[in-house]
């Protein structure tokens, strides 16, 4: 789920989920107890997605959240620990970190009635990597699988449509052979690129797209683009999470605040879209009926390592200096309302100590400490371009902490001009300003993590050359643990090379962590047991609606 | 008249392919749209060049100018990224603004003229001035702020209305976000009105028709107001079409999907299809409400005659 | 009576006329494109039933110019006094901020953030705990400067372009008014959103530049009616006969007696610029920081207002106060230069 915070902007100033901190009202123990209506249905927030709902195709939440209802997996992630658990795999073996062998359980079916088997699934994977089918959520789901390239070279058609890592052996097993070792691929088997697709998919995509069906627990009734998607449950649904309500209907919305009239207005039953605005009040608006807790999102600011002005030794203390000068508590104190949880790391609260999570590996560099950051800048030569921009998307709702980690800078630096924000009209041409490269000064930076590993926070973000590596930071030492960890077969070993690798982040400061984020949502008098998972998104099959 | 309408039929067509190619060219000139498609990752090189190929974005711009244009006159107006056909969202954007626009339009007429009428006939006493001070304020503040007031008050405070416009946009939804989009239109007509009332109770005509011991009722109704609205009926005519491009900001507030909703959409997602189709509808009937208002001006007003 | 159409008699085919309503306002927010229409009615109403009173007026009154006239009648009027007093200090307010608070407009300190009035700071603070006494009377440069230097460049442009038009009229009347109407066919606020989206630059100049590309057809077509209604008027054929060039004939004689219902429009159109500046703000391509104005302010505070109405109040009120300003200046001038008002 890439570029959550991108969906957003894409879907228009939809706020993003916002986060943070811990005092959450723990959404499950409201009201209700009377019991519920199961018949009922539930309106819930939602964004158009932005590209066609093919699983291979989906990068952004609206769209992913779509396809969490309506799919499951191999493996799933338990709604509060995020754990990961067998869904539809029965079990997944390896013996060498490398080649693995997926059994299905048996009994499932796609909602028209066709049985889900081994071959559901590798023609989806093969479906998706193939080249000219154009789908963008491959890299790097499927890179590790061998014979990638052949279906998806470089330049050039391929020159054939499988990939010579997967083999169907029977209805109900498939191997896969990948081309290193990855000890915990099998845990990243749950997000929604590796949903399985039905035959009706490959004979005829078009009417597919319309209606998409899957194999999850619920279905897509009716579908009026760009303004609401209506979602049923799946009667033949063989999966333990089998939905709690009457259905759910996503209502389209293009500006937060909408919704949250809506919300209060009682014509939105669950709102996971808050603006910034909303949440001073959000709790007495609601009379508590609202959710605040850390979810899988730590968001950034990214530096052109690739500019030599920010690529020198003074420029590092310069950097630590500027991560020294903003006032994180404050921020997400006044700006978020404790939405967001200043940050010490570059991974996780949700990923939890076992998984990796470990805070103040930033150390010091991530402590306000005015004196020290405008001595440090100083001593660095101070701000490169005498003026430190931070370039955002103004399609999103980032103005508001931009502007404040400027003014928290430009006190610490005595200096009212020293950090100004840097807004870019629309998503799009930010990124374009950020892949092509012609970034001179700081930039925003966010991740929502695809499966809850360390190794998500670390490897898409920091390697050499990886996909989202946007500061373009190179470290052979750094690339050199990461791949040591992978090929671990011990997990506990593995998660402490990915933290020897995360400290030389601390030390080299490609980009500065600033907080973590939280997911948050209100919901109305209407329904009980809202939840939300460790990626942020309400647990809708959970929801039950009052009597 | 016949050839006055063909004249102007034929200069539309140049206008019309300025006002799409300008579009056109702004759009694409913010820059590669295939980039944002991939979120907050680098573009997979190979993914990207081929959704490129698809999309001609590496034909020059004339070139690409002119495969939309062909594609117009088969009545091909692209897709969305998310693969739907800008055909597809004219046909269901379009009535929704259109109900807005109506409903705007109705309170304008209803409103405006009849303020406007209350405060011409009485110029210089405290409704004239009341209603002249409020027309001022209203045009002086910008429109998201009674947007946004209006919302929470009526919407979310009270109650008396729902927040946002609900699902297949009910008349019942649009009154409010109609009243806030007729607003600034509002102020004008009762200006207007009351300017031209004003200047005609002054008239000859009127006098006489007075002196003739017709009851005031009657000559307001039959003698001032007919020859008074003729300016006022111009100027909506041409306020309908403005309404609907200018809808962009009340659609926002008010949760509504229509045209300003996709153009927001198609520009933030920099689909030049969407944008341009959008604004390609708009430009046509704005330039149809025109040449509408020119030969309605000339059905009213006599005086005038088309060659 | 220089804002009126030419007098010709019924049948003959009027291309001014015929053209009038061709440019007309698309968006209900620009209010200055509804004022300008306003006023483009009200003359086609009377223009012809007043033809031969107008005659008559002239006839009448003693060689003192229409300016003359039209400023003893401004010295009467209240409306133009307070708001020529409103403008003053809000010009002043504009040039020295500093003479009207101490605090610094972009120091801001977050712990204060939306707090109330308090003494010293009587507006209370924003979001950012920046003070919004001081933005308030900072952010007067921005916005006025949109206003008035758009103004002027629409004004000039689309006198230049109309005059131009009205004067030669033919081919280069024709291209010209389709120039106008292509500027004019496109939506203002989407115009706004991709424009400025492409312009990467903070500079107010970028937004003043781009309300004159899509503001100048407005004017033009005023100034291409009354050069045309001027044009025909006999002491231009006078001073034709008696041989001045066109230059001669188009700066002494036509011009200034174009000038009036341009510098009515003008005026209206000042404020409806300043408030087309708050809404492009919102839309998140207007000014951008460091650059103070209440168009970023009142954007930032219109869905915070239920928390911290002084976030919005002030600026917002500042902002109506301005635009009355300026739209009771352009009434008052309307009412002065119309003398079928008097």
């Amino acid at each position: 789920m890439r570029g959550a915070t991108r969906a957003k902007f894409a879907a228009g100033a939809i706020v993003i989920a916002l986060a943070a901190t811990a005092c959450s009202s723990s959404g499950s123990s409201s009201s209700g107890s009377s019991g519920s209506n199961t018949s009922g249905v539930v309106s819930a927030w939602w964004g158009d997605p932005q590209n066609p709902l093919i699983p291979t195709d989906t990068n952004e939440v609206n769209g992913g959240a779509v396809l969490n209802m309506i799919f499951t997996g191999l493996k799933g992630y338990d709604p509060k620990t995020g754990q990961p658990f067998n869904a539809m795999a029965s079990s997944i073996t390896t013996t060498d970190q490398q080649n693995f062998t997926i059994t299905l359980k048996s009994g499932w079916t796609f909602s028209d009635g066709t049985p889900v088997t081994a071959s559901s699934y590798v023609d989806a994977w093969n479906y998706g990597s193939y080249l000219p089918n154009k789908q963008n959520n491959t890299d790097p789901f499927f890179t590790s699988i061998q014979g990638y390239t052949d279906v998806h070279p470089a330049s050039g058609t391929p020159k054939v449509k499988t990939m010579s890592g997967l083999k169907v052996v029977n209805a109900t097993t498939f191997t896969v052979a990948l081309t290193h070792k990855f000890s915990t691929w099998p845990d990243t088997l749950g997000y929604s690129a590796f949903y399985p697709l039905p035959q009706a998919f490959f004979s005829n995509p078009t009417a597919w797209l319309a209606k998409p069906v899957g194999n999850g627990p619920y279905v897509i009734n009716s579908w009026t683009k760009s303004q609401q998607m209506q979602l049923r449950p799946n009667p033949t649904y063989a999966g333990t999470n089998k939905a709690q309500n009457g259905g759910i209907n996503l209502k389209v919305y293009t500006d937060p605040n909408a919704a949250y009239a809506d919300l209060q207005s009682g014509n939105l039953d669950v709102d996971n879209g808050l603006p910034n605005s909303a949440l001073k009040t959000v709790s007495s608006d609601l009379n508590g009926r609202y959710i605040n807790q850390p979810a899988g999102i730590i968001q950034t600011i990214s530096f052109p390592m690739y500019q030599a002005a920010w690529n020198t030794a003074n420029a590092k203390l310069v950097r630590q200096g500027i991560s020294m000068a903003i006032d994180r508590p404050t921020i997400t104190k006044q700006i978020f309302n404790n939405s967001r949880t200043p940050a010490s790391d570059w991974t996780s609260p949700v990923l939890g100590a076992a998984g990796g999570y470990q805070s103040g590996i930033c150390g010091d560099a991530c402590t306000y400490n005015p004196t020290k950051a405008k001595q440090l800048i100083t001593q660095g030569g101070g701000l490169p371009g005498g003026q430190l921009t931070i370039s955002y998307n103004a399609d999103g709702p980032h103005k508001e902490w931009v502007d404040a980690v400027c003014n928290s800078i430009n006190n610490a630096m005595g200096n009212t001009t020293a950090c100004v924000g840097k807004p870019v009209g629309t998503f799009a041409d930010f990124r374009n300003q950020v892949t092509n490269k012609t970034e001179t000064s700081a930039f925003r930076t966010g991740w929502q993590m695809d499966y809850p590993l360390i190794q998500d926070f670390l490897q898409p973000l920091y390697y050499t050359n990886a996909a989202s590596n946007d500061s373009h930071y190179s470290n052979p030492q750094f690339d050199g643990l990461v791949d040591q960890a992978n090929a671990q077969g011990d997990t506990t070993k593995a998660i402490g090379d990915f933290q020897s690798a995360e400290k030389l982040l601390a030390t080299d400061l490609p980009a500065i962590p600033l907080w973590y984020q939280n997911g948050t949502a209100g919901w109305s008098s209407k329904v009980s047991n809202v939840t939300l998972d460790p990626f942020s998104v309400p647990v809708y099959t959970n929801i039950t609606v009052n009597k | 008249m016949g050839r006055y309408v063909i004249r102007r039929l034929l200069q539309m067509i140049p206008v019309f392919i300025g006002t799409t190619f300008i579009i056109f060219a702004m759009v694409h000139a913010l820059g590669d749209p295939v980039n944002a498609l991939f979120g907050d990752k680098a573009p997979d090189p190979a993914v990207a060049a081929q959704i490129r190929a698809s999309l001609h974005l590496n034909d020059p711009l004339w070139r690409q100018y002119l495969e939309y244009m062909k594609g117009i006159f088969t009545g091909d107006l692209g897709k969305t990224f998310s693969g739907e056909e800008v055909t597809a969202l004219l046909k269901s954007a379009y009535p929704t603004t259109l109900k807005l626009a109506a409903v705007a339009f109705t309170i304008e007429v209803v409103a405006g003229i009849g303020l406007g009428v209350l405060s011409g006939l009485r110029r210089g006493k405290s409704a004239d001035t009341g209603v002249m001070v409020l027309t001022l304020v209203v045009i002086a503040i910008p429109v998201f702020v009674i947007g946004y007031v209006l919302q929470y008050l009526f919407g979310v405070k009270w109650g008396i209305v729902n927040a946002t416009v609900g699902y297949g946009a009910p008349i019942s939804d649009l009154i409010l976000p109609g009243f806030v989009l007729a607003s600034v239109s509002l102020a004008y007509v009762a200006r207007l009105t009351r300017t031209t009332v004003a200047e005609n109770s002054k008239a000859d005509y009127v006098r006489t028709a007075t002196a003739k011991g017709l009851p005031r009722r009657r000559v307001i109704t039959h003698h001032l107001l007919r020859n008074s609205l003729i300016p006022v009926i111009t100027f909506l005519g041409t306020d309908l079409g403005a309404l609907m491009g200018g809808a962009l900001v009340t659609e926002r507030i008010f949760n509504i999907q229509g045209v300003g909703y996709w153009l927001y959409q198609g520009i933030v997602r920099q689909n030049s299809p969407t944008v341009v189709g959008f604004v390609t509808v708009l430009v046509v009937v704005y330039l149809l409400a025109n040449l509408f208002v020119d030969l309605l001006y000339a059905v009213l007003d006599p005086r005038i005659r088309y060659a | 009576m220089p804002d009126h159409q030419p007098n010709k008699p019924v049948g003959v085919p009027d291309d001014s006329n015929t053209e009038l309503s061709s440019a007309f306002a698309e968006t209900p927010t620009l209010g200055a494109m509804g004022a300008q229409s306003l006023l483009d009615e009200e003359d086609l109403s009377h223009a012809a039933h007043e033809s031969a009173e107008s005659v008559a007026v002239t006839d009448r009154e003693v060689p003192r110019s229409l300016w003359q006239d039209a400023w003893r009648e401004l010295r009467r009027n209240p409306v133009f006094l307070i708001s020529g007093v409103l403008i003053v200090f809000l010009v002043l307010v504009a040039i020295f901020p500093s003479l009207f608070t101490s605090v610094d407009p972009l120091s801001c300190d977050l712990s204060k953030s939306q707090l109330g009035p308090t003494s010293g700071h009587p507006f209370g603070y924003d979001t950012q705990g920046c003070d919004v006494y001081a933005r308030t009377i900072y952010g007067a440069r921005a916005s006025i400067t949109v206003g008035v230097f758009a103004t002027a460049g629409a004004a000039l442009l689309g006198t230049l372009m109309g005059g131009l038009a009205g004067f030669f009229g033919g081919w280069f009347d024709a291209v010209i008014s389709r120039i106008a109407d292509i500027f004019f066919g496109i939506p203002i606020l989407l115009g706004g959103l991709v424009f400025l989206s492409v312009i990467p630059s903070q500079s107010i100049w970028v937004v003043v530049g781009f309300i004159v590309v899509l503001g100048w057809p407005q004017i033009a077509r005023i100034a291409r009616g009354a050069v045309i209604t001027a044009k025909q008027q006999d002491y231009v054929t006078a001073a034709r006969a008696l041989g001045a060039g066109n230059s001669r004939l188009m700066l002494r004689h036509i011009l200034p007696n174009a000038l009036a219902p341009i510098i009515v429009v003008a005026t209206i159109a000042l404020g409806t610029y300043i408030s087309l500046e708050a809404t492009l703000s919102y839309l998140g391509v207007g000014l951008k920081p460091p650059t103070v104005s209440w168009g970023i302010d009142i954007s930032g505070a219109a869905d915070t207002f239920r928390n911290a109405p002084h976030m919005l109040l002030f600026p917002a009120g500042a902002l109506c106060i301005t635009i009355l300003a300026f739209i009771m200046l352009g009434d008052a001038v309307r009412d002065a230069l119309d003398p079928k008002l008097r």
